[in-house]
């Protein structure tokens, strides 16, 4: 259940200015779909002096939702207009001594009820102009499209950037998988946070000035030699590998052992193939012999 | 007055009897059950001993089919990561919308990994379409989860039906039990289920307590390693006194199994038959005819439920809510959303749970005491105008929504 302060628990069970108000001038209607929230402010406004003389609500919500209401019909009950409209939702929270933060919508849905109350009274339209995002960050409250915002805004690509500047992610760790989320939504992928160090450009091994030309011998001791060293680590896993024939860019070798129709035969193969290719400083292609036959 | 606890599909008390053969694992019998000294020989018997009242319970075929986990959670995520690694080629997962986050939450997540999760969905009444999912199995499949019965509105999935069709195109077939297992009766090796979770302390067990069936000659991939208990598929010191505890549980369970199917049926009829009679604008959700005997989910229109969970707590009655609002999301909960019920109507819905202790009087206390507290919200809410809906309410009450 909701920590809910006594102030809250009280006006909710006792909420304040509930039920239709007769002869009303000025009535707002808003809701919050994310919470199945809605509620309806009456005002009875004194054409002359704009003082807010009565203030009724119809709330459909939880408990805060029902609170929040009958402490805003409490605050602006006297008022006029122009002082009722500087009634945030932070006061509206502050006079019930506080809400939970997913709870905080709960407040701004009465500061909306009263803008659009207002404007209604005034002839006006309201445009809701706030867009609230699900609470992603409980430990500082901030909603999803705050941070994707923030994101977008700043072009803010790690989980670190996040917590500087929206705090969000800075507290208990649940939310950094989501934030993670939003980053990937975002920019498309995740940035990782280790400092960007300039790579220096890697030597193409084909264009290499310094690799002199190989002779047929020295090229096929040297894939021998490479296929050595390679060797004792197939071997570890039970396997081997047998050099079988070269021509030209394709080197045809054999599998055993364990190697031989492992699911991660592809894989060896693909290996062997890597070292060959930096050993001869020249695109080759690795076949199992099998290949051979069929060539 | 006493309390009435109307919550058992959340959590239920541990039973007298549970806590009195657990007291001695803490003190006099505090050996490992792996120890070679008498102190952990007799623990051994008694993890044997439990290991044999669930197994009961299940109906299992053999003891070695159960793994004892901590908790629910627990026993999903293994049945459904050791599917993905003991069958590394298929890359699906068939569950329902309607599952407990357990499930949810896990696939979501294995879908950023790749995975393709298929979600049956349910009618109006939280029932899944079988040719739906029968044309979903295929050999990419490598486990379909389903829930035996759902923990909101009680509905049953034909779970015995869909391992059958899951074991036809050899796919292994996991069902989350945890609300079933002891209030229906289950005879596991009459079923070609491969995998099913139950959770202590949705039976009078304590927290902190699961299973995992695991038919013998499954392929299975432990979660936990670094120990040979439960044979090397759990690793970990066993949780010896509460899963003594469990054992205690099944057995009383299994004993009860027909009070569940009777008294506490009455019991639940009663007070759905009581509130509706007296409330209007309320139904009942879920499939009526195929349905856990204990819960009742009662959907009341044009009230949002945190007020009545609120208002009924005043009384000390403890129920639980669709409504999200209450567990920390603000979304109306998934199941109601998913059986297409309106946003008006599934925020307002409660539900009753009830156990083998609840009574007579307990209900009708609960009857005599929603009526009036839904009638004190409805008169607070804008879509209520005397004593019935305003005409057109979707229409007279249209809120600009942030």
């Amino acid at each position: 259940m909701w920590d809910y302060s006594e102030k809250v628990r009280e006006h909710f069970f006792n909420p304040r200015n509930s039920g239709p108000l007769e002869n009303a001038n000025g009535v707002g209607d808003v809701g919050s779909i994310k919470c199945g929230d809605a509620l309806r402010l009456m005002l009875k406004v004194n054409p002359e002096s704009e003082i807010i003389e009565d203030a009724h609500f119809q709330t459909f919500g939880c408990g805060s939702a029902i609170a929040s209401s009958s402490a805003l019909t409490e605050i602006i009950k006297g008022k006029t207009l122009d002082e009722a409209l500087k009634v945030s939702n932070q006061d509206i929270a502050d006079y019930l001594d506080g809400l939970p933060p997913e709870k905080m919508h709960c407040s701004v849905m009465g500061r909306e009820a009263l803008q659009a109350a207002v404007a209604n009274y005034r002839g006006e339209e309201w445009k809701d102009d706030h867009e609230e995002g699900d609470l992603v960050c409980k430990c500082f409250a901030i909603d999803a499209v705050m941070i994707e915002e923030t994101i977008r805004g700043n072009g803010l690509k790690t989980m670190e950037d996040v917590t500087n500047y929206t705090k969000a992610g800075g507290g208990c760790s649940a939310c950094h998988e989501k934030i993670e989320d939003i980053l990937i939504a975002v920019n498309g992928r995740l940035y990782s946070n280790e400092p960007k160090v300039k790579k220096a450009p890697r030597e193409s091994p084909l264009s290499s000035p310094m690799r002199p030309q190989l002779t047929n011998y020295q090229r096929i001791r040297k894939i021998e030699d490479t296929l050595e060293a390679i060797r004792p680590m197939l071997q570890r896993d039970h396997g081997d590998v047998t050099l079988v024939e070269v021509d030209g860019k394709k080197i045809y070798v054999a599998l055993s052992g364990a190697c031989q129709g492992c699911a991660m035969e592809a894989a060896t193969l693909g290996g062997i193939q890597h070292k060959l290719v930096e050993a001869l400083g020249e695109l080759v292609q690795v076949l199992p012999v099998v290949a051979l036959a069929n060539a | 007055m006493k309390p009435i606890y109307m919550d058992n599909n959340a959590t239920t008390a541990c039973d007298p009897a549970v806590v009195e053969a657990m007291l001695p694992f803490f003190t006099e019998q505090f050996g490992n059950a792996s120890s070679i000294h008498s102190f952990g020989a007799q623990v051994g018997k008694a993890l044997k001993t439990a290991r044999c009242q669930v197994q009961s319970l299940l109906g299992a075929a053999h003891d070695s089919e159960i793994v004892f986990t901590s908790c629910g959670t627990e026993s999903d995520s293994t049945a459904i990561l050791s599917a993905l690694k003991a069958y590394p080629e298929r890359r699906t997962i068939i569950t329902t919308v309607v599952e407990h986050p357990a499930i949810l939450t896990l696939c979501e997540h294995l879908e950023k990994d790749g995975y393709v999760v298929q979600r049956l969905r349910v009618d109006k009444k939280g029932r899944i379409d079988l040719d739906e999912y029968k044309s979903l199995l295929d050999d990419r499949v490598a486990i379909v989860s389903a829930m035996w019965a759902n923990n909101e509105t009680g509905t049953l999935f034909p779970v015995e039906d869909m391992a059958d069709l899951a074991h036809a195109k050899g796919i292994l077939f996991h069902t989350d039990a945890v609300q079933a297992v002891g209030k229906l009766p289950i005879d596991l090796k009459n079923t070609k289920i491969d995998m099913l979770s139950l959770s202590g302390h949705k039976l009078h067990a304590p927290k902190g307590i699961g299973v995992l069936y695991v038919r013998r000659n499954t392929r299975f991939r432990p979660l936990l390693r670094g120990g040979h208990q439960e044979r090397g598929r759990r690793a970990g010191t066993e949780n010896s006194a509460s899963i003594v505890g469990l054992g205690v549980a099944c057995e009383l369970a299994q004993q009860h199994m027909e009070t569940e199917n009777t008294t506490v049926k009455q019991l639940r009829d009663k007070l759905e038959r009581g509130i509706l009679a007296k409330v209007k604008n309320a139904f009942v959700n879920g499939d009526r005819l195929l349905r856990l005997p204990n819960t009742a989910s009662i959907a009341f229109e044009y009230v949002e439920g945190e007020g009545i969970l609120l208002l009924l707590n005043k009384l000390g009655i403890a129920a639980s809510s669709g409504s999200a609002c209450t567990s920390g999301s603000l979304e109306p909960s998934h199941v109601m959303r998913a059986m297409g019920i309106p946003y008006t109507a599934a925020h307002g819905t409660i539900r009753f749970s009830l156990s083998r202790y609840n009574t007579e009087e307990e209900v009708d206390r609960v009857i005599a005491a929603v009526p009036t507290i839904i009638a004190q919200l409805r008169k607070l809410s804008p879509y209520w105008e005397g004593d019935g809906p305003v005409a057109n309410p979707e229409q007279a009450f249209a809120p600009a929504y942030a």
